[in-house]
């Protein structure tokens, strides 16, 4: 039976409490709310986070059996240039694959994970890669700014070495107008909240998870874990009550740590449940948005085999709080700021140039000199070490999976940035080759000569004029 | 058998303008003022010289690209001119142009000019530039600027030699403050004020851990160099000044891409200075060679140079610097006029700005900031970064 081999999470560093943004905007007449969300750094978005979540899912597999990559989010970068192909890219996976973007609401991600499924189920296409993604801009001072948060979830779905089966699956899906954001359009709009409530979360998930029961002849009792997002968390315990549940059945919400990241929402909770998830469990997961895909797993013994750290709760111990409303509004473009004319130098990006540089830059590749060995970044024809110099025998080599070493490092000021100092350095990479990169996710004086470092993949600018969003790896320090 | 180039080409001519922020002047003001006074420098006629180079770095703001900037604003009329670029070392580039039509017998009589108008960028710093390293750099480079990649050989110079942030920032404040004294002492600088270590400390970080003092400034200027055969040179002047060694290197891509380079230091520096005193026949730089304009871009960079240059014993160039060894009444005095800290950097001059010092040092014009008897004076151009450059050298005497 096929069903899910792997999976993995990303959530970003910072956090912005939701005191903060109140302090800040609660003027306009939002109420105080606990906890905290997930903030996206400046150089993250949702192809970005994307990829990072499919790195530490795909931890230990082969990218060159990845036959299929599907991306989930209501936030694409691009409305036409695949952001699945370039979550692709940056993975390096094989171009002979099948790649699409599933958007338009934020059940995409449970849409991606089904039509997975349909794909390996028949044994025509195995190892699908599933990436929900979202980063999420709400209007300053709403009650969506307070909710909404910046996460991804990745599960690779297979045939062999199953640890949850996918057992069945029943969707509900209506026009459902909530929340909606025409193209052209920066924020989402949204109805009122009695009627998403009543008309949207506890109608339609029940809906999905009772057809579920029903077509498989299941009860509620059965499920060790039910997963579901919602906005509001009085509605979130009251489907509890409505499908009959006991509360420990229920996977705690993401809203009071990390927010409603939207199409990965589901996806993530669902990764949080299976860190926990003993052999025999039977999983539901609903999703939610424009109706509700219920999907339920039976999660088997391989299960053990994959608790190498991978997965959302790593992220708790790693996150940073960012105190400043102010970079919050900055970092996600949503008020003009200042950065100089400085700032304002933009040179025009080559796509030619970067359609025959893709490996180099979204994949990290460089090559590896086959007579002495000597791995190199970029790819060179001509050998750099320098008694060597062989010409033209080269083979391709990843550095994106290398483990590095800081060699050296600088705060810069002067460099255009919104968030200054620009930190960049040289890397020392394990196994060879070394090259200049920006440090990210780091204060400066966090940084040390011989510190360890790994690469992570990140928007390295907008040209805004020209509509293009240029990715690249940079470096950041290996948490201990 | 090559023989290089010692003794075959003697400098007769050189001008350069005041340096600074000149907002009323035009590249083609700043390369006629050099011209005028290295006409007259020299006592020879436009129409006696045969052929030009140019030295220039950002074409995008300045002059533009080829050659005929030059040819146009001097009415050079209808002689070979030859624009030369490789970064900050355009200048010294456009001089080796002049020296070796010389010294090959393909001309008597050359000019060499170096220009940059850097004050029309419109803020503060060398312009942006995201192409600057190539149109594949523009989607791969870090967000680096010169302090930044200057700032990088300080991090790894203070690991590398066991200096605390402290320590090492002292060191190159009394390198920066050194270099402020000379500066204050020379009509022609952009910078003329003098500064004490402590300042230079307290001052913002421009790129950590280089301060605003640690940088030297960006300027408007030109400069100008007449070369002739070595044994044409007395028929011009009683006191010519002969190139001993012109030397150049540039780096392979190891430094940046292999992991050999310990990044503390100029590899390109160290291989053209021992080609160099090989070529002029110096067997002991520290102590035959007089006095050096070095590249002080940045403070670090003229400390590390000491080091390269054999100046000073790797590792130990603190020791020298604490002892004055390199101030304007030391054994070994570096940047009399102020170097590229205070004169200040229109790129494409400073290689003949740092050639017009040592020329004006031997011939004993330097007033106040003259060397007692210097025999031999370094030149020592840098264009690049630390780990990706060009350096070019040149060693002149009596």
């Amino acid at each position: 039976m096929p069903g899910i081999t792997l999976y993995g999470a990303y959530v970003p560093q910072y956090r912005i409490s939701r005191n903060t943004i109140f302090s800040a905007v609660g003027f306009l007449g939002t109420f105080p709310s606990p906890g905290e969300k997930a903030v996206a750094n400046y150089d993250e978005d949702t192809v970005s986070m994307a990829v990072a979540a499919a790195i530490d899912c795909l931890n230990g597999m082969e990218r060159e059996k990845i036959e299929g990559l599907y991306l989930g989010t209501t936030t694409p970068p691009y409305a036409v240039r695949q952001n699945s192909g370039i979550i692709a890219g940056a993975l390096d996976l094989q171009p002979n694959i099948r790649t699409a973007d599933f958007v338009g609401c934020t059940k995409s991600g449970t849409g991606a994970l089904l039509s997975a499924f349909d794909a390996v189920k028949g044994g025509e296409t195995s190892n699908v890669l599933v990436c929900a993604s979202d980063y999420r801009i709400a209007k300053p001072g709403g009650a969506l700014e307070h909710l909404y948060g910046d996460g991804a979830a990745a599960l690779l779905l297979g045939n062999d070495d199953v640890i949850a089966t996918l057992e069945g699956h029943y969707s509900v899906s209506y026009d459902f107008p909530d929340r909606w954001r025409a193209n052209t359009e920066k924020f989402e709009h949204a109805w009122e909240d009695r009627f998403i409530r009543d008309a949207g979360y506890t109608k339609m998930i029940p809906e999905a998870i009772f057809g579920l029961l029903k077509k498989y002849d299941l009860k509620i009792q059965d499920f060790a874990k039910i997963v579901y997002p919602c906005l509001y968390p009085r509605e979130h315990a009251a489907i509890a009550k409505r499908l009959g549940a006991d509360p420990s059945q229920i996977q705690e919400s993401t809203l009071p740590s990390v927010g409603d990241t939207g199409s990965a929402s589901p996806l993530m909770m669902l990764v949080a449940a299976l860190e926990e998830a003993k052999p025999g469990d039977k999983i539901i997961v609903a999703s939610y948005g424009s109706g509700s895909d219920a999907i339920f797993f039976q999660v088997t013994e391989k299960i053990d085999k994959v608790r190498d750290g991978r997965g959302a709760k790593k992220y708790l111990a790693l996150k940073k709080e960012l105190s400043s409303y102010e970079k919050y509004l900055a970092f996600r473009n949503v008020t003009s700021m200042d950065t100089g004319m400085r700032g304002e130098e933009n040179a025009a990006t080559s796509m030619s140039l970067l359609f025959r540089e893709r490996k180099t830059v979204l994949s990290l590749c460089g090559s590896i000199c086959k007579r002495c060995g000597t791995p190199q970044y970029p790819s060179q024809r001509i050998c750099v070490k320098p008694d060597c110099g062989a010409v033209d025998e080269m083979e391709d080599y990843r550095f994106s999976d290398k483990k590095g070493v800081l060699f050296t490092y600088t705060g810069d000021n002067l460099a255009a940035s919104i968030d200054p100092p620009a930190m960049y350095g040289l890397v020392d990479f394990e196994g060879g080759g070394r090259f200049w990169f920006d440090l990210t996710d780091c204060s400066l004086d966090s940084l040390k000569v011989g510190m360890p470092v790994k690469m992570t993949f990140r928007r390295k600018y907008v040209d805004e004029p020209r509509g293009v969003h240029s990715y690249f790896w940079k470096a950041t320090p290996l948490s201990a | 058998m090559a023989e290089g180039i010692k003794n075959k080409v003697a400098i007769i001519g050189m001008g350069c303008t005041k340096f600074g922020e000149l907002w009323d002047k035009g590249s083609e003001d700043l390369m006629v003022d050099a011209f005028k006074e290295a006409i007259d420098d020299a006592g020879i006629e436009k129409k006696d010289i045969q052929a030009a180079w140019l030295g220039s770095h950002f074409e995008e703001q300045n002059i533009g690209k080829g050659a005929t900037a030059l040819a146009q604003a001097l009415k050079l009329q209808f002689i070979p001119v030859t624009r030369t670029e490789n970064f900050c070392a355009s200048g010294s580039e456009a001089l080796r142009g002049a020296c070796y039509a010389v010294a090959s017998g393909a001309c008597d009589i050359a000019l060499a000019l170096g220009v940059e108008k850097l004050k029309d960028t419109g803020y503060g710093g060398l312009p942006g530039s995201p192409n600057l390293m190539g149109t594949k750099n523009r989607l791969i480079g870090a967000n680096m600027t010169a302090p930044g990649a200057f700032a990088m050989l300080a991090t790894r110079y203070f690991a590398q030699y066991g200096l605390s942030p402290e320590e090492g920032k002292t060191m190159l404040a009394k390198v920066s403050a050194k270099s402020h004294h000379n500066g204050a002492l020379n009509p022609k600088a952009h910078l003329r004020r003098e500064v004490s270590v402590e300042q230079i400390m307290n001052a913002p970080i421009v790129a950590w851990p280089l301060g605003l003092f640690d940088c030297c400034g960006v300027s408007d200027g030109s400069a100008a160099a007449i070369v002739t055969r070595a044994d044409m040179a007395k028929k011009f002047r009683a006191d010519p000044v002969y190139v001993k060694a012109l030397q150049i290197a540039v780096s392979s891509g190891e430094e940046l891409m292999y992991t050999d380079w310990d990044g503390a230091h100029v590899e390109t520096t160290v291989r053209a200075a021992a080609r160099a005193y090989e070529e002029a026949g110096i067997k002991n730089p520290r102590e035959e060679i007089s006095m050096a304009e070095v590249h002080d871009c940045f403070s670090i960079t003229e400390a590390v140079t000491m080091e390269d240059l054999q100046f000073s014993p790797r590792g130990k160039v603190k020791e020298d610097i604490d002892a004055g060894r390199f101030n304007l009444d030391g054994e070994q005095p570096i940047q009399t006029d102020g170097g590229l800290k205070c004169f200040g950097h229109p790129i494409g001059a400073s290689g003949l700005r740092m050639m017009y010092e040592m020329y004006k040092q031997l011939q004993g014009k330097a007033g106040e900031r003259q060397v007692k008897d210097p025999k031999f004076g370094v030149t020592h151009n840098l264009g690049g970064f630390p780990a990706m450059n060009v350096i070019s050298m040149f060693i002149v005497g009596l």
